[in-house]
């Protein structure tokens, strides 16, 4: 058996629960939607036959009925629901705080939340929203949401286009709102028609059978908001890949040119000047906050000049074109030739360079024999001074502390507080005295040297921290979204609601509706069509269900 | 007057529109019809709503024009526009069911969260940079109508289980719809004890080690719970009793928690007077008002506004807060934990929707899931804020 036959002589795909064509219950299926024990019933999908319901044989149909559950579409939200959860028990990995006193996660999550922070190190919850199998949860619930869809929307597509106004008294009757009238008038019945055209309903008729529609394309926004999550995840695969997206870092001193990176050399960028700005501390609108919180940023802008490479002979200098002169600021990114430029950090007053001096020691006025000067990014290793000294840099820390063990070190690679080894050699001289140098401290190691180094001159600079990117998945994520928000609202603001009014010859009336959300905006709407006829109100038989409890 | 004084005068207004409108709503309990005809107190109390509405967005525009930029950039201004989008979802749901008993405890939680908002810093904050987009207040406000209507659901739902459960005999829901109660006390129990020692001006500095820098915080609440390795530097003051665990993040850990600790004790203290008094359950009072009502109607008011409300959310918590971050950082995405939690409350209330497809769940399983829903929205403003530090960590 293939189809099945119903006596209004309508042919129905195998697994159908209730008639395509006049909603008989078709004995037999009726546990398919659980109908048997209900006085009423489901019309979830209108009791349409559903592959997932109706065949169970081979590996693929178990596959598919897995899948289109809407209880496995469930447990799959629920448990992201709840991995997202245990993602934001500690911070991800990303989210070490910049001053952690370590933050190699494998110290880190141990020494500030000890045993549940290393276990929680251990299991990668640090990185939780990366990891394989958050990735293969969300691509279930995107497998399961493109099945599930399938498996309801034709079926449901094909039944809401075949009904006929003609329904059989059990499905009438089997419905929430019911009514019987024993005689209604032609007269009443043009008034029941008018108003519901009236209320935008669309009446189709036949032999004195009433079907009366609204909103039906309300019941495709499920399938169109799934349709906007898939875009979105599809999004999501294209923008893993380089061709998609790109996200580098790039610092850059002011005053300098640095090339941008990932673009084969084609694009340099110039930072004219850093800028920070804070809100006027005597603003009278903000001064009590600022008193309270101190002093808050107003701005953060880096003026930038990019330039186009242009190489005539390949492997030459290239010759900087600018194409693009601008300040960015948070909240306001440069575009250029689809790439962008966000203002995302600095660095204020690094060290550019330094100029000493070499004087004697007992000399009071500090009068200088010889100077010379050191670029803190690129620091010579030995300078030959006019008056016959020779300086070699000995050891050069740009960001000096003491460890732990007391040794200098440095903290960064940054001259932020830069410190010095130097070996002076006299002149005419084999033999070099040690200094010790750095801001606020002039060591001599053996308090014997001759001769003393000190700071005479250095300049500053600032530094930006640009993000650099292009992220070409961004137009796939909109047209995502916004099919998704067309798809939730076409389902959640409109409702399908649909009335079936049975006239028989002795005048008797049989009324019955059905919506997919919303009843009580339905029985207003009835009550309204009916209002000066005789027709009687429909009884709400899930309420009544109820009260016999 | 300047602008800052017409703007609190018209929050305090507000609140005191709410309370009165409140009693008037009680008033048509005696009311038997539950039909769309409703007795003159019915109406007064709805306009009196809508007067407290519109003093309220007297508030809202005339502290935009003294700060100069939307008020919505702080926890203060933030949960009072939650409560003003309560109220406007409240009248926008009145207007379609004509449901008076939803104002009698609609507008009581409003109220509650206006009252919570104004215990946090009022004075006008100027922005820092990554606040300064139009994108800001299209996300905020947007987030908080949605957070507003899920709010109503709520409301209903809770309604609905108050009116449901069963009181006469013990059971884990009468427990659970107690205990949902109590955590309303709490609140106000942080209101009042706040008001209270701010009143007296009780002050408690400390210091203490945040990574390499030594900050102060001032304490307004006893200190019960000392900042993490701090040391007290007021004297003649009362000496904490235990230091805040090192695991409680974000700026202030300390002083939050205690604030925590003091809003549990007053709460509980209140609630446990309010038994006292009436010796029955908080539910058991409360259940005999709601006689009048049916429940299938609160079971469909609590779904349509998750319905309503979910479209709204998700556009103001997701996607326009998707848009603001790809401007303001270049990355529309970046799990930071405030992210997360509304990507949570996200797949709570599609799971919520989904649920609902079948019949088993209406009812009273969807009440409490509209309940929990609630929660979750408020954890994420309150928890997340005070124990989860991220990039939105307002207060
Ligand atoms: C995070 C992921 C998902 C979101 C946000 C989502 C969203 C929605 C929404 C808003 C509705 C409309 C509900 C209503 O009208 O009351 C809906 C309906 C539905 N969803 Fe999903 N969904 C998701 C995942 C899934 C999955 C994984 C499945 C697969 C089992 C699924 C199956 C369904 C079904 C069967 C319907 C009802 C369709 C109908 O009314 O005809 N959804 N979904």
């Amino acid at each position: 058996m293939k189809e099945i036959k119903c006596e209004c002589g309508h042919v129905n795909p195998l697994g159908t629960v209730l008639c395509e064509s006049c909603g008989k219950p078709i004995e037999g299926n009726q546990h398919i939607d659980g109908n048997d024990d209900e006085k009423l019933l489901n019309m979830r999908y209108d009791g349409t036959a559903r592959r997932s319901k109706t065949y169970n044989k081979s590996w693929i149909d178990r596959v598919w009925s897995f899948f289109s559950s809407v209880k496995v579409g469930i447990w799959l939200i629920v448990l992201a629901l709840v991995a997202s959860m245990i993602g934001t028990i500690f911070p991800q990995e990303m989210y070490i705080p910049a001053n952690a006193p370590n933050r190699d996660p494998a110290v880190f999550y141990e020494e500030q939340y000890g045993i549940p922070g290393l276990i929680y190190f251990q299991l990668g919850f640090h990185n939780l929203y990366s990891s394989w199998w958050f990735m293969v949860l969300i691509a279930l619930i995107g497998i399961s949401l493109v099945i599930c869809s399938l498996d309801r929307f034709v079926p449901l597509f094909k039944a809401l286009r075949n009904q006929k106004p003609k329904k059989h008294k059990s499905f009438l009757s089997r419905q929430r709102l019911f009514s019987e009238t024993d005689f209604v008038t032609d007269h009443d019945m043009e008034t029941v028609k008018k108003q519901l055209r009236k209320r935008r309903y669309k009446i189709t008729e036949e032999n004195g059978h009433i079907l009366a529609e609204k909103g039906r394309f309300s019941r495709w926004g499920p399938y169109v908001n799934h349709i906007g999550l898939i875009i979105i995840l599809l999004a999501a695969i294209l923008r893993s890949t380089p061709l998609f997206y790109m996200n580098e870092y790039v610092w850059v001193r002011e005053g300098d040119i640095e090339v941008l990176p990932e673009t084969n050399g084609e694009y340099y960028i110039e930072n004219k000047d850093f800028i920070l700005e804070t809100h006027d501390e005597n603003d009278e609108r903000f001064r009590e906050a600022i008193t309270q919180e101190g002093v808050v940023a107003s701005n953060f802008q880096t003026d930038v000049i990019v330039y186009k490479a242009n190489r005539p002979i390949p492997g030459a200098e290239p010759e900087l074109e600018p194409i693009a002169e601008d300040s960015i600021r948070m909240n306001q990114p440069l575009e250029f030739d689809g790439y962008e430029l966000y203002q995302s950090g600095y660095q204020l007053n690094e060290f550019s360079n330094m100029t000493f001096k070499i004087h004697e020691t007992t000399d009071s006025d500090e009068e200088a024999l010889a100077s010379f000067t050191v670029d803190l990014r690129n620091p010579e290793s030995e300078f030959e001074l006019e008056s016959g000294f020779r300086v070699v840099l000995d050891q050069y820390y740009p960001d000096y502390y003491l460890d732990d063990d007391g040794e200098p070190a440095s903290e960064t690679n940054f001259p932020r507080n830069p410190a010095f080894v130097f070996l002076v050699y006299p002149p005419n001289s084999e033999s070099a005295e040690v200094s010790f140098l750095g801001i606020g401290r002039n060591i001599d190691a053996t308090g014997e040297n001759e001769y003393k180094i000190g700071i005479q001159d250095f300049e500053m600079h600032d530094v930006s921290g640009l993000t650099f990117k292009y992220d070409r998945s961004l137009p796939f994520f909109g047209i995502g979204a916004a099919i998704f928000m067309i798809g939730v609202i076409q389902g959640m603001y409109w409702q399908h609601r649909r009335l079936w009014i049975q006239r028989k010859k002795d005048g008797s009336l049989l009324m019955a509706a059905h919506t997919n959300k919303n009843w009580f905006g339905l029985k207003k709407d009835i009550e309204i069509v009916i209002e000066n006829t005789n027709v009687n109100m429909v009884t709400d038989q899930q309420e009544l269900e109820e009260k016999v409890e | 007057m300047d602008l800052l004084n017409i703007s609190s005068t018209a929050l305090y207004a507000a609140f005191v529109l709410y309370l009165i409108a409140t009693f008037f709503f009680g008033a048509t309990i005696r009311d038997k019809r539950t039909d769309n005809k409703k007795g003159i107190s019915a109406k007064i109390a709805m306009t009196l709503t809508v007067l407290g509405f519109l003093a309220q967005l007297v508030y809202f525009i005339t502290r935009w024009m003294a700060s100069g930029h939307a008020p919505v950039s702080n926890m203060f201004e933030f949960l009072t526009f939650l409560g003003m989008a309560l109220v406007l979802a409240f009248i926008i749901i009145y207007s379609y069911y004509k449901l008076s008993f939803l104002g009698l405890f609609a507008l009581p939680i409003a109220m509650i969260i206006i009252a919570y908002a104004s215990m946090f810093p009022t004075e006008l904050a100027p922005l820092v940079p990554s606040l300064q987009s139009h994108w800001l207040y299209i996300h905020v406000t947007t987030v908080a109508l949605g957070q507003g209507i899920l709010g109503i659901s709520f409301v209903v739902g809770l309604m609905y289980l108050i009116k449901q459960i069963d009181q006469t005999v013990k059971s884990k829901q009468r427990s659970w719809l107690e205990f949902v109660l109590y955590l309303l006390f709490v609140l106000i129990g942080f209101v009042v004890i706040t008001t209270t020692f701010n009143a007296v001006n009780y002050n408690a500095s400390f210091e203490y080690q945040s990574g390499t820098e030594t900050l102060v915080t001032e304490y307004h609440l006893p200190a019960i719970a000392g900042p993490n390795q701090g040391t007290l530097i007021t004297e003649d003051i009362m000496e904490p009793w235990f230091e805040t665990p090192s695991w409680f993040q974000g700026g202030d850990a300390g002083r939050k928690f205690n604030t925590v600790i003091w809003s549990l004790i007053a709460g509980s203290v209140i609630y446990l007077i309010t038994r006292l008094i009436l010796r029955k359950r908080i539910g058991a009072v409360i259940q005999p008002l709601l006689k009048n009502v049916k429940a299938d109607l609160l079971d469909e008011i609590e779904y349509r506004s998750v319905a309503i409300g979910f479209p709204v959310f998700t556009l103001g918590g997701l996607i326009f807060a998707s848009i603001w971050a790809e401007i303001a950082w270049g990355r529309f995405w970046g799990w930071d934990p405030k992210e997360v939690w509304a990507l949570i409350t996200w797949f709570f209330y599609a799971a919520y929707l989904h649920l609902r497809l079948s019949r088993g769940w209406h009812g009273e399983k969807s009440a409490w899931l509209a309940v929990i829903g609630f929660g979750i929205i408020m954890f994420n403003l309150i928890v997340v804020n005070l124990v989860l530090a991220g990039l939105h960590s307002y207060a």
